[in-house]
């Protein structure tokens, strides 16, 4: 089973839920930017949550299914259809025939698609990994963003995402039954996904709640009070190791060098210029910039939405909410597996 | 808001401990040196062996170990080992459970005899040339001369403080003050993996061709970082490492580098 990679989009990479546990090593976990966007692809596709996937970034690429397969598309909507006929649905499973060649376009708003296959994508892992960390060349594709001509393997419905062997068949037989020319006929069940629970490939201004840093004492109270008050704006130097701002200065009270420490995702670092960087999926391990504040985990797929040009706001939370709605998400996606999987069976 | 900074006490240490968002703590010291540097890499090394599965990643560094954790794990966990009542009850954060996990697993292992430290590491290095172009002048700023540079470098033992910056880049401390350098005013836009490089008062090793602002002064043909072992990094923090003069000709013999 394979996709081929007619036209690669701006910057699509193979992504999975990362690799962590070698951070001692400098290793960095990596992984998905829209860790929810790609987990849901995959329930949808009967597969693994951590399955790894495809991450598209701005403007998607063309590709063609080279056997009939599942497949199912969330995030940022890049307006995907069939070449030479029609849309395709996003957070639904569609089922493709062999030979269809599809296209993704520009993100009208957000940044980041995900594309699941049922079964996955079956790149060898290394160190733990699908993932692609263009950085350190491991996982995807020789530790590369894909390249027209690519032939990304997948695995079948039947090795890798049994949920969905069922549906599968049945989509198939649907496009059979009405008799449509096979490659350029999809199928997909009435139900869906609601993207209503993170919402957040859509929307012009972005609120990321964040908690105090380690060094946000050591911040002017201007500079307190303006990370919470003042909108922000994504620089065009921002990418996967993480996201420049620009907006208000953050003036630090200390000259005082840090030593290097450990640093996460989400993490708001100040470099002595003033500007915040966010921290993001591919971030080293270490850093030593002061950290003015911490974004909430379960708030890191909007930051992953977040393009050059997004407006993003700073909102207050203690660690206890923080904790509360990263748990809450967690059994959200729990529960969404579970009816998608009623759903599958045709129950 | 929530009081989260707490303290432990470790092999006679007080040890702050905050947190890192909402899923990862801070251990620190308050004061880095060789003793707390140990004292971190063995905090982290026993809490590795107990390895529980909701603790994803622990991090060493000059004055902290940072601890990353998956609170969804840990409370699965939690209650699959029956304490799903407390739980309830007490309405606990997985920060506050993780604390009292974590504190658990330290005291558990106080005292156990471990290896990381007795690990010493030897790498061969070619001091000058071609190899280390940033030799002579670092020298002449040390007062001494370049084969005198090379010898002091290669006499004095370090420890690894940390790895970062880029994966198995370690940063080794204890070089001889007078040794001591400043990074360059422009960065090199590539410098070779392998090469040895000083600043400020701590020598560092690049796994592999990046830009760097550290002063060149000699190269090694060990692999730093090698993508196809289980555990890519050749060092970790603790290790102590001495470097070995070597020439040019003898750089591709590995020779034995861990004894």
């Amino acid at each position: 089973m394979s996709l081929t990679v007619l036209e690669p989009g701006f910057y699509t990479t193979i992504q999975d839920m990362g690799r962590p546990g070698l951070r001692h090593a400098g290793l960095g976990a990596g992984g998905a930017m829209d860790s929810y966007a790609l987990c849901v692809a995959n329930l949808l596709t009967g597969n693994e949550p951590q399955a790894a996937g495809l991450e598209l970034t701005l403007s998607g690429p063309v590709l063609r299914a080279e056997q009939d397969m599942l497949i199912a598309l969330t995030g940022a909507d890049m307006e995907p259809r069939i070449v030479g006929g029609m849309e395709l649905p996003m957070w639904r499973p569609v089922w493709l025939a062999a030979g269809t060649v599809f296209t993704l376009g520009r993100a009208a708003a957000g940044c980041r698609a995900y594309l699941a296959v049922a079964g996955g994508i079956h790149v060898p892992p290394q160190l733990g990994g699908r993932g692609t960390d263009v950085r350190v060349r491991i996982g995807g594709l020789s530790g590369r963003p894909l390249a027209a001509g690519d032939a990304i393997p997948c695995m079948a419905a039947g090795d890798g995402a049994p949920p969905a062997v069922a549906l599968e068949a049945r989509l198939r037989q649907r496009v059979l039954a009405e008799g449509r020319r096979q490659a350029i006929a999809m199928a997909a069940p009435r139900w869906f996904a609601p993207p209503r629970a993170y919402g957040g490939a859509g929307a012009d201004g972005i609120v990321l709640r964040a908690m105090p840093g380690a060094e946000s004492g050591q911040f002017s109270e201007a500079a307190r009070t303006a990370l919470y008050r003042e909108p922000f704006r994504v620089a065009p130097a921002s990418d996967r190791m993480g996201l420049r701002l620009s907006g208000p200065m953050l003036e630090r009270t200390t000259r005082a060098e840090l030593l290097s420490h450990g640093v996460a995702p989400g993490t708001v670092q100040v470099p002595p210029g003033g500007s915040p960087i966010v921290l993001a999926a591919d971030c080293q391990t270490t850093g030593g910039y002061p950290k003015i504040a911490q974004v909430a985990h379960v708030d890191l797929p909007l930051l992953a939405q977040a393009r050059p040009g997004a407006t993003i706001r700073f909102q207050p939370i203690d660690l206890a909410e923080a904790q509360q709605l990263d748990l809450a998400r967690e059994q959200e996606l729990a529960q969404l597996a579970a009816g998608i999987k009623a759903a599958m069976s045709g129950l | 808001m929530m009081h989260v900074e707490y303290a432990f006490n470790i092999e006679g240490e007080t040890l702050r401990v905050f947190p890192l968002g909402d899923r990862a703590i801070v251990l620190a010291v308050a004061t880095g040196n060789k003793q707390t540097w140990q004292m971190l890499a063995r905090i982290a090394h026993r809490l590795r062996s107990s390895s529980p599965s909701w603790l994803e990643d622990i991090v060493p560094a000059y004055e902290t170990v940072t601890l990353y954790y998956n609170p969804f794990q840990l409370m699965k966990e939690e209650r699959e080992n029956d304490r799903g009542m407390a739980l309830r009850e007490e309405n606990k954060l997985p920060y506050k459970i993780a604390l009292d996990r974590i504190e658990g697993l330290l005291k558990m292992s106080e005292g156990e005899a471990d290896e990381t430290a007795s690990r010493l590491v030897h790498i061969p290095v070619c001091y000058g040339g071609n190899f280390g172009p940033d030799l002579e002048e670092a020298a002449a700023r040390s007062g001494v001369s370049a084969e005198a540079y090379a010898a002091l470098h290669a006499e004095a033992e370090y420890t690894v403080a940390m790895l970062g910056f880029m994966p198995g880049f370690p940063y080794l401390t204890g070089l001889p003050e007078r040794l001591a350098q400043p990074r360059r005013a422009e960065p090199r836009k590539s410098v070779a993996a392998g090469s040895i490089a000083v600043a400020a008062r701590q020598t560092g090793i690049y796994p592999v061709s990046v830009p760097g602002g550290w002063q060149i002064i000699g190269r090694t043909s060990v692999r730093l970082f090698d993508k196809t072992k289980e555990e890519p990094a050749l060092l970790r923090a603790g290790d102590r490492v001495k470097f070995v003069a070597v020439r040019e000709h003898e750089l591709d013999r590995e020779g034995k580098w861990i004894v």
